[in-house]
């Protein structure tokens, strides 16, 4: 099978939708002329022309709303935010308009709209451009919260959510876009709500997305030499969870841990472990176990950042104390 | 003057009128929870420009939008329904007094976040631009909408793209309590569009006839030259900002000079100079105005609360997207008249 990269494999999941559906736009900062300012977009102004890339001012709350306003009567906008902490400014649009015009109104619209972009920390990018949000929108009712671990998943989970007739809140990785991975010449989509698994194993479950799911993939490379077999489950999407397929896992292995990029208080780490305790109680043989960034904003020093983010090293330590090893 | 034209002004506005005395007897009543910002005194703006579009284009207002509604949709019942929080609201009890909507005849909603409904309104406009089709949106908001940031992304957005949009801007004078010149470096809200650039008109917005007229242009011009505009009205609520606001910021002489410049009052005066109507004739138009605001009462009083079961419907629209090619609706492509 061809490799994509998970760049190419984002704008090859907008190129096919812009092609098949001329209601589907794509808007923000820097998406056209200069290509986009991770290149995701790359090309598709020379394609489909400056009615449907629409280069932005910086005006989040302003592009939001009009992405919000087009979708409320029919179009099926794609609003890029140059990354996801420059959402906050437009919070209010995504929270208080986006995700309730459509129960206010009772269910007189539909926000077909995606919001897709890079979330979390990349390189020493320091406190106010590594923050992840995905908790932030996965809190409220009428949004849909997607963070895709690999190309393929990229792929398929981006058209879906085109297609959908829900605001999307899509979270990309700045760190993921150069990464290869096999993507199909055909054409598929990904449900939202359906995870995967990434490995299987019988020992420890370990519940994570975006890109730590390569850090779980490597610890579970890891700990594969000291005989334990870890398995690990990508929900794909936040919000809706797939709370099954977790539930299953955790049942077979009787061992939970969560690895999450964002910060512990209140993070889907915590509804995922309530659910497991609740869903498995009597399968755990262990408290579930959280793996976070640390509680503190992103400090600049690489060995500082390097010590807030979950590591290989962290998450082998996890799965070593719901197995009670050492 | 037409006097068909000058009647159902007349109508509208009575009818309005009646609908927020009655809201506002329903709400010390106990019927009506949550907030409820009553429009009396401010009629001639919205019936006025409402009266001066076409039935396809769109309407954005703000959670003072009883009259909006009224003014475009008509329906006193689904009205007085709403505030209720009954089934047979116009948005099933899910939005109140703050949240009408009639998407169908492009009623786009009353918005509760000041200046939120700014960029939303630009995005509509976008969309119909998009699609070249002909049609303008208006968006009304109150003067207190001017500091905040999504007011200005909106309307420099607006200006960048030329959207077709008439902003109105409803001046009556008081953000909540606090008074125009302690929140405002400017006299006129109007002034602002001069940096984006946009065009700007300032009108009597007591006078429905000026109303009319100005948004008349405005909308010809949004609509020939796709480009918004800005048209502030001068105006002033009677009541509160809301039931539970007795006013205290305004003096009673004050409140009194504006009521001289009553709306309703203004026009009946300009029907009796042109000898368009008698008083009586008035008169029948103010009764058939209470009878049907009395009989939605009395609708929304018998009318059911929503069920508990429909709590979690319309959270998330249910279709499921499919691979399949499933026929994809081609955008009509009407010329943008007179472009």
């Amino acid at each position: 099978m061809r490799e994509l990269t998970y760049r190419e494999a984002l704008r090859e999941a907008m190129a096919e939708e812009m092609e098949r559906d001329e209601r589907v736009f794509l808007m923000g900062e820097e998406v056209g002329h200069y290509n986009g300012a991770y290149k995701v977009s790359e090309g598709l102004l020379d394609r489909f022309g400056e009615r449907r890339v629409v280069d932005t001012p910086i005006a989040e709350t302003g592009f939001a709303g009009v992405g919000i306003g087009a979708a409320m009567v029919g179009l099926r906008p794609i609003i890029e935010f140059m990354t996801w902490n420059f959402s906050l400014c437009a919070f209010d649009q995504l929270v208080n308009n986006a995700a309730k015009l459509r129960y206010m109104s009772g269910g007189q619209v539909s926000l077909p709209i995606v919001f897709r972009g890079p979330g979390g920390a990349a390189h020493q990018l320091a406190a106010q451009h590594s923050q992840v949000v995905e908790n932030l929108y996965a809190y409220v009712p009428g949004l849909k919260v997607v963070t895709p671990a690999t190309p393929y998943d990229a792929k398929g989970l981006l058209k879906s959510a085109i297609r959908d007739d829900n605001p999307i809140v899509f979270i990309e990785s700045e760190v993921l876009y150069g990464r290869k991975g096999q993507v199909p010449e055909e054409e598929y989509m990904i449900p939202l709500g359906k995870g995967d698994v990434k490995r299987e194993g019988k020992d420890v479950t370990v519940i994570a997305w975006s890109k730590m799911v390569s850090v779980a993939l490597d610890a579970a490379t890891e700990l594969a030499k000291n005989g334990i077999e870890v398995e690990v489950i990508d929900p794909r999407t936040i919000r809706p969870l797939d709370e099954a397929l977790i539930l299953r896992s955790v049942k077979k292995t009787n061992r939970c841990v969560i690895v999450e990029e964002g910060w512990p208080f209140a993070g889907a780490g915590a509804e995922i472990s309530y659910r497991v305790t609740s869903g498995a109680f009597d399968y755990l043989d262990a408290p579930v176990v959280r793996v976070t960034g640390e509680d503190v904003p992103m400090p600049y020093a690489k060995n500082l950042e390097h010590q807030v983010l979950p590591s290989v090293e962290k998450v082998v330590a996890a799965v070593k104390s719901v197995l009670y090893r050492s | 003057m037409d006097r068909d034209l000058m009647f159902s002004l007349y109508r509208d506005m009575i009818r309005i009128r009646r609908f927020e005395e009655e809201a506002a007897r329903s709400y010390t009543r106990g019927k009506i929870g949550g907030f409820l910002h009553l429009y009396i005194g401010e009629e001639a703006v919205a019936v006025g420009a409402i009266s001066a579009i076409e039935p396809t284009d769109y309407i954005l207002a703000t959670y003072r939008e009883h009259a909006h509604y009224l003014a475009r949709v008509g329906d006193t019942k689904a009205a007085m329904a709403e505030l209720f929080g009954k089934a047979t609201g116009c948005s099933k009890g899910r939005g109140g007094s703050m949240h009408f909507f009639d998407v169908h005849r492009r009623f786009m909603g009353g918005h509760a976040i000041v200046g939120g409904h700014v960029p939303i309104a630009a995005g509509i406009a976008f969309a119909s631009k998009y699609r070249g089709e002909p049609d303008v949106t208006l968006c009304f908001f109150g003067e207190g909408t001017a500091n905040m940031g999504a007011f200005h992304e909106g309307m420099a957005l607006a200006t960048l793209w030329k959207l077709p949009v008439v902003f109105i801007c409803e001046n009556n004078l008081y953000s909540m309590g606090t008074p125009l010149y302690r929140t405002l470096a400017v006299e006129d809200v109007a002034v602002r569009a001069k940096g984006y650039p946009m065009a700007q008109e300032i009108v009597n917005g007591d006078d429905v006839l000026e109303v009319r007229e100005a948004v008349r242009r405005a909308a010809k011009r949004a609509r020939t030259e796709s480009l918004p505009i800005l048209v502030e009205a001068k105006t002033y609520r009677f009541r509160g900002h809301s039931m539970s606001d007795p006013a205290k910021y305004r003096t009673k002489e004050e409140v009194e000079e504006w009521m001289k410049r009553d709306p309703i009052r203004i026009l009946a005066e300009r029907i009796y100079e042109l000898g368009v109507a008698t008083e009586a004739q008035l008169k029948a138009i103010d009764d058939e105005a209470k009878q049907e605001v009395a009989e939605a009462v009395k609708f929304a009083d018998e009318s059911p609360f929503p069920d508990p079961a429909t709590l979690y419907d319309d959270v998330y629209s249910e279709a499921e997207p499919q691979l399949e090619e499933e026929k994809v609706v081609p955008l009509p492509r009407r010329a943008r008249a007179g472009a």
